[in-house]
């Protein structure tokens, strides 16, 4: 299937909802050329609205538009919407009980060039700890697509990690999304791989593959949302593989791994590793270059299952 | 100019509220005093005469708005709303009690007739600006008001917003800043002076004007003013007083959040008959 750019798909999923729905709106924080939402302008000049570098009053400026009953979609780098707008999200849209869609871009190493001033490892970390937060990564075209449409339908506060780029599809254009519920991209009896994103899901699926050649059987879940954590499909995959490793393009801790890991070491104890970023800045470099310095590879999550193999 | 008769009437609302603030506080023995007095014949203008509002419908969609952005002072609105009917002047009592419906900072989820969560400063001018933006695309004829602080006017989110709004031309948000020339660790003089105020929001492009805020005529004045101007948002300097009508604490530093019991919130309530 054909690679799509994913903020295209961003925007052209806004554009179908906002046909049939007066309230939805873009803002954006003069980054609307970075994440592909100038059509939407283009369409909606008054539903799309564009407030300069000033990221604290975008969020406020959503919080109040939904308290007028809009549905705001506020984008901007995933270091800005989480690291700089904290307080505003935390207080004037969440605690608030109010219903903004923040949506983060470049998340980890797809910040590549911006460098590490503009690679968010933390975000996740920083979001999980808002209480009744639903905080999502898209791996693909299809699952964005459905995910934005499924966050449009919620009534509270999200936040979306979006990775801009060219993305090859993984799943079939019909594939129904939920949020909260993961997906199980591959089954598998000896061992579990978690991931999240556009960047970890496939190489998740690459290393399966890799320790299939070794005799292994790895499912493969892709775990779209971070919060709510499907732990039905944690726990019953814990249970039948027995080992359990999570991929994320973030830090280890505050991420998916520790979400996992608060669930299975209170619920059902099972052998883990994590693939993410282990207590590092972020720095300047192509994602191939990054990804590789990083471990974030589908050998690195070879390796993480090798390990829990050893110690049993 | 306020007819004589309905001047009197929004000068015993502002009594009554004032009255209302100072057992709401002292009842509870701690608290915002200094800042929620200031506010008080705001107040006791803006819900006695200028917002249309529906004590029995407090969601409303054709209602004015208000965000307290100095979210402390909640004490003086709760006292506004209860007078109003939003809901029985007995919850005054549960100030800050576990449960209650009146926390120490404004809240949305909360208490009937709050429009805007706010208790961290500097975000209310921007949920303001939302608000109005709302307005303005769907072409209603409602307003929104919006009280800041003046020690809160050093957050620099305020001033994204005052581009913001001046930039949308969002003329059905009118806003105040309770100029009572003091903060917690000092006076704003001290602390960070605020300079030229009038000529700092006059150059964010805001209809900017300066009167005493216990003024009640004068303001419902610079009110209708407001309303008349088009195409820019409007910015009205309140000279207030900090703690207000209350001998114990009026002009004193030490107000912001004070410290005093029953007895003496009686002794200010007795003299302001």
């Amino acid at each position: 299937m054909e690679t799509k750019e994913m903020r295209g798909v961003y925007c052209d999923t806004l554009l179908g909802l906002a046909h049939s729905d007066e309230r939805i709106m873009v803002l954006e924080a003069d980054l609307m050329k970075a994440s592909g939402t100038i059509p939407f302008k283009q369409q909606f000049p008054e539903r799309a609205v564009d407030v300069g570098v000033a990221e604290a009053n975008m969020v406020g400026l959503a919080a109040g538009l939904s308290a007028a009953g809009k549905i705001p979609f506020a984008a901007t780098f995933g270091c800005f919407a989480s690291r700089r707008v904290f307080d505003q999200f935390f207080i004037s849209a969440n605690y608030a009980k109010l219903n903004v869609k923040l949506v983060g871009t470049d998340p980890g190493i797809s910040a590549a060039f911006n460098g590490g001033t503009h690679m968010p490892f933390e975000d996740i970390g920083l979001m999980r700890m808002i209480p009744n937060l639903t905080i999502l990564e898209p791996s693909d075209p299809v699952s964005l697509k459905a995910l934005v449409q499924e966050c449009a339908k919620l009534y509270g506060c999200t936040y979306m990690r979006l990775h801009r780029k060219a993305i090859q599809p993984l799943y079939a254009e019909d594939e129904v999304f939920t949020l909260g519920k993961g997906k199980v991209l591959k089954d598998g009896t000896d061992v579990t791989i978690i991931a999240l994103g556009a960047i970890l899901v496939p190489e998740a699926i690459k290393a399966a593959a890799l320790l299939e050649e070794q005799g292994i059987s790895a499912a493969v879940i892709d775990m779209h949302t971070v919060k709510p954590l499907d732990e039905d499909l944690v726990l019953s995959y814990a249970k039948k593989t027995g080992a359990v490793v999570t991929a994320e393009n973030h830090q280890i801790a505050g991420g998916l791994g520790a979400a996992v890991a608060n669930l299975l070491s209170t619920h059902y104890p099972t052998p883990m590793e994590m693939v993410g970023i282990h207590d590092e800045f972020g720095q300047v470099g192509t994602q191939a270059w990054l990804q590789t310095y990083y471990k974030l590879t589908a050998e690195e999550i070879v390796r993480k299952v090798l390990s829990i193999r050893s110690k049993s | 100019m306020l007819a004589s008769e309905q001047s009197k009437q929004l000068a015993s609302f502002a009594k009554e509220i004032r009255k209302n603030t100072l057992f709401t506080i002292g009842n509870l023995g701690v608290g915002h005093i200094g800042g929620a007095l200031s506010i008080v014949d705001l107040l006791a203008l803006l819900y006695g005469k200028v917002m249309r509002i529906d004590p029995t419908n407090p969601v409303w969609e054709e209602r004015d708005l208000l965000v307290l952005s100095k979210g402390h002072a909640g004490p003086a609105l709760y006292a506004t709303l209860a007078l109003k009917g939003f809901f029985p002047m007995e919850e005054l009592k549960t100030l800050n009690q576990g449960g209650t419906n009146l926390p120490s900072h404004c809240d949305r989820t909360k208490t009937k007739g709050i429009d805007m969560t706010t208790g961290s400063l500097g975000q209310g001018l921007s949920a303001a600006c939302g608000l109005a933006y709302a307005i303005q695309m769907d072409k209603k004829d409602t307003y929104v008001y919006a009280i800041i602080g003046d020690g809160e006017s050093q957050e620099g989110q305020n001033w994204e917003a005052a581009m913001f709004a001046s930039h949308y031309q969002l003329d059905h948000l009118i806003a105040f800043t309770d100029y009572n020339k003091m903060q917690i660790d000092g006076t704003t003089d001290e602390i960070l002076n605020l300079g030229d105020i009038e000529g700092k929001w006059n150059s964010f492009g805001w209809f900017t004007q300066r009167i005493d805020g216990h003024d009640l005529s004068a303001m419902d004045n610079a009110i209708e003013t407001a309303k008349l101007q088009r195409g820019k948002p409007a910015m009205i300097i309140l000279d207030t007083i900090k703690g207000k009508g209350a001998a114990f604490c009026e002009g004193n530093v030490a107000n912001h959040n004070m410290a005093f019991d029953l007895n003496t919130a009686n002794e200010a309530i007795a003299a302001l008959e």
